[in-house]
């Protein structure tokens, strides 16, 4: 008896493994999958949602109009709740179980760092909307972002900053989650600019990710006598620290990064004034810009953020990549991206060889009213005093 | 020396929470010889009841910290009732893991009703800037400090004046002979229970206005924080928990201000361990010899 229930086991397994098997081939069938991981859960839950949502959009929008060749594009998803080690086995299940012909994310750097090795050694075409760190795409053929470097926000935050039609601040702090890639990466790009164009960093603290009191930074830093306070990390830790420093008496500006994007919704009065860098405004009359935003609303009820917004851009790259090859095959898909013309939603970029966009503006963004305004636009280049040294 | 003074004042704003959470640490060790390691799970409800007192009802504070407050005991009452009393002729270890379990499931209680987002607490107090002899106070660090500092008075008061504090420290002191003397036992830990958990809910409802989130998970830390604060003060002594508190928060932030933000938690537990080895009872225990 015990024996016959081990071969019927035995059995099932082998046919089950069977149908697994052959499923690897069906992305050759009459649909095209690309795959799309990153946090749907937890503490950055919010950047995964809008970017999926952004992902979404376009995937339906090229379905709509026939597809690619004809075929229909299917997008499949897993969650990686922010953690890397989920990322590494979601990223497993897209190649493996689901044969992707490509992916779109991850959203996180960290994310996008784990699964890196793997990812250049399958030669599998990645476009990120939103990791941001240098390293993502270096020694990485098969990586292209379609967001800029975090250096490039901290230049354009610190030219903002210091420049007479700007907020012409010459005494600049900053407070900075120490290691945390993000923040520190943002921190340093914005002292270089900053004080190669004449200004000064008179005071820079940290704190750990774990801290929720930040009154002894804060207590500093104010008779430090800033006018610009630097504030480098995510909203939901940028905002409890501007709404401390609000309540302290400090009346020196806040600059952000990209990170602040949605701080208006909690955070509003905290932020009030404030400024940050970020890849698109929604209130920027461009038409490419607002056939994305009426398309949005129409579809999630919501105005996009800018996460949406570069998740819309990578997935369309990625599809015109396809398009373009005719050609689901990996390698294809990559030549194509390399030389790939991008005119989207966050701005009109090419690839450069490390697969970073090349030639895009950032956009400053001020809290105004408990709604983000549109200020100007920054170039996140070096200073010419950066290049010369 | 205006900056001093202002650490000075950080210091005591984040050590007076401390203090409040540790005493219910140490009344509840005096009187069970239990570490209620639910404690800082109970300090997250009292937060999320001010949110949903001051959010969906829009009451004035006052009305909020006393609602919170209020449910907040009966929860630590249920607490006790439900998983602590049964247990009160088994072994301490017994009674010490189902409180770290109790501890998880109000954590994930908390994240199925409340979502795991954190959410941000509305300003519940009136905001203000003072300046005192030129240091800036904020409304918010006035009414931590003040209503803490009122609140371990009234303790004071209650435990050394009232029938039912003297109950309290005679069933701390010693259970049996407390029964003999037609003490009820079981009602004194319920009142332990119920004062201690409203000192914890204070204690949540100015940690999340000072730190401005709330989150399921927003307990642990400063839990664990409260924890050695009471173990530094003397665990089981209610002066040596507000000593500890203030002394902590204090350390916490002259460290952060003058050494190191980074190392500032390493030290303050260095500095626990240091106590220990040179004052095993802490600060202010007192040492009580196991009669055999």
């Amino acid at each position: 008896m015990k024996k016959r229930i081990t071969s019927i086991l035995i059995s099932a397994i082998l046919i089950a493994s069977l149908f697994t098997f052959t499923g690897c081939g069906s992305s050759s069938g009459d649909t095209i999958k690309i795959g799309t991981l990153g946090p749907y859960s937890g503490d950055t839950a919010m950047y995964g949602e809008a970017a999926k949502n952004g992902i979404q959009l376009a995937v339906d929008q090229v379905n709509n109009d026939g597809g690619i060749n004809g075929k229909q594009v299917e997008l499949v998803s897993y969650d990686t709740k922010g953690d890397t080690t989920e990322a590494v086995s979601a990223y497993k299940r897209l190649v493996n179980e689901d044969s992707v012909v490509g992916i779109v994310g991850p959203v996180l750097s960290g994310e996008a760092l784990a699964i890196k090795d793997a990812a250049t050694e399958d030669n599998i075409p990645m476009v990120t909307p939103t990791a941001t760190a240098a390293e993502v795409t270096l020694d990485a053929p098969n990586s292209f972002r379609v967001c800029f470097l975090d250096e490039y926000q901290g230049n354009a935050a610190a030219k903002y900053a210091k420049s007479a039609e700007g907020l012409n601040a010459t005494n600049a702090a900053m407070i900075v989650s120490k290691g945390n890639a993000y923040s520190e990466g943002l921190a340093e790009a914005f002292k270089t600019t900053f004080e190669s164009l004449g200004g000064t960093i008179v005071d820079t603290e940290n704190y750990a990710s774990t801290d929720t009191d930040y009154s002894a930074q804060l207590t500093k830093i104010k008779s430090s006598g800033a006018e610009v306070i630097y504030v480098p990390d995510y909203y939901n830790t940028a905002g409890p620290i501007l709404q401390k420093a609000k309540e302290m008496g400090i009346t020196a500006k806040f600059i952000g990064g990209d990170g602040w994007d949605s701080i208006q919704k909690d955070y509003a009065e905290a932020a009030e004034g404030d400024y940050f860098t970020n890849h698109y405004a929604a209130d920027n009359q461009d038409e490419v810009v607002q056939s994305f935003l009426s398309a949005y609303k129409d579809a999630y009820n919501e105005t996009p953020n800018s996460f949406a917004a570069l998740g819309y851009d990578a997935a369309m790259t990625m599809m015109d990549a396809i398009k373009n090859g005719s050609s689901t095959e990996k390698q294809d898909i990559i030549d194509q991206l390399a030389k790939i013309e991008v005119n989207g939603v966050t701005g009109s970029f090419t690839f450069d060889e490390n697969g970073d966009p090349k030639g895009k503006e950032i956009s400053i963004i001020q809290v105004s009213n408990g709604e983000l305004k549109y200020v100007t636009s920054e170039n996140g280049d070096k200073t010419d005093n950066e290049v010369i040294q | 020396m205006n900056i001093f003074l202002q650490q000075v004042i950080n210091g005591l704003n984040a050590g007076s929470i401390y203090a409040l959470v540790a005493i219910g640490y140490t009344m509840v060790y005096g009187i069970l010889k239990l570490i209620n390691f639910a404690h800082g799970e109970i300090m997250m409800f009292g937060a999320y009841f001010a949110y949903i007192a001051a959010v969906f009802f829009g009451w004035p504070f006052y009305v909020v910290i006393l609602f919170s407050g209020c449910v907040t005991a009966f929860l630590g009452f249920l607490v006790e009732f439900i998983a602590y009393r049964p247990l009160r002729n088994a072994p301490r270890l017994s009674m010490l893991i189902t409180a770290i379990g109790m501890s998880m499931f109000l954590q994930n209680l908390a994240r199925l009703i409340f979502g795991a987002d954190p959410i941000v607490m509305p300003k519940i107090f009136p905001s203000a800037i003072f300046n005192i002899g030129g240091i800036d106070v904020s409304s918010v660090t006035l009414i931590t400090i003040g209503l803490s500092v009122a609140m371990m008075i009234l303790l004071q008061l209650f435990i050394k004046n009232t029938k039912q504090g003297r109950a309290m420290r005679a069933v701390s002191e010693n259970q049996d002979a407390a029964v003999l003397m037609g003490i009820d036992v079981n009602k004194t830990i319920s009142l332990t229970f119920i004062i201690g958990s409203a000192l914890g809910a204070l204690g949540g409802i100015l940690y999340s206005t000072a730190y401005i989130t709330i989150s399921p998970t927003m307990g642990t830390m400063p839990g664990l924080k409260a924890f050695i604060a009471a173990v530094l003060g003397g665990i089981g002594s209610i002066p040596g928990a507000m000593l500890g508190g203030f002394i902590i928060g204090m350390f916490e932030t002259l460290i952060k201000a003058y050494i190191s933000t980074t190392w500032a938690d390493a030290i303050v537990f260095a500095l626990l361990i240091i106590v220990l080895v040179v004052k095993p009872t802490g600060i202010l225990g007192k040492n009580v010899k196991e009669k055999v």
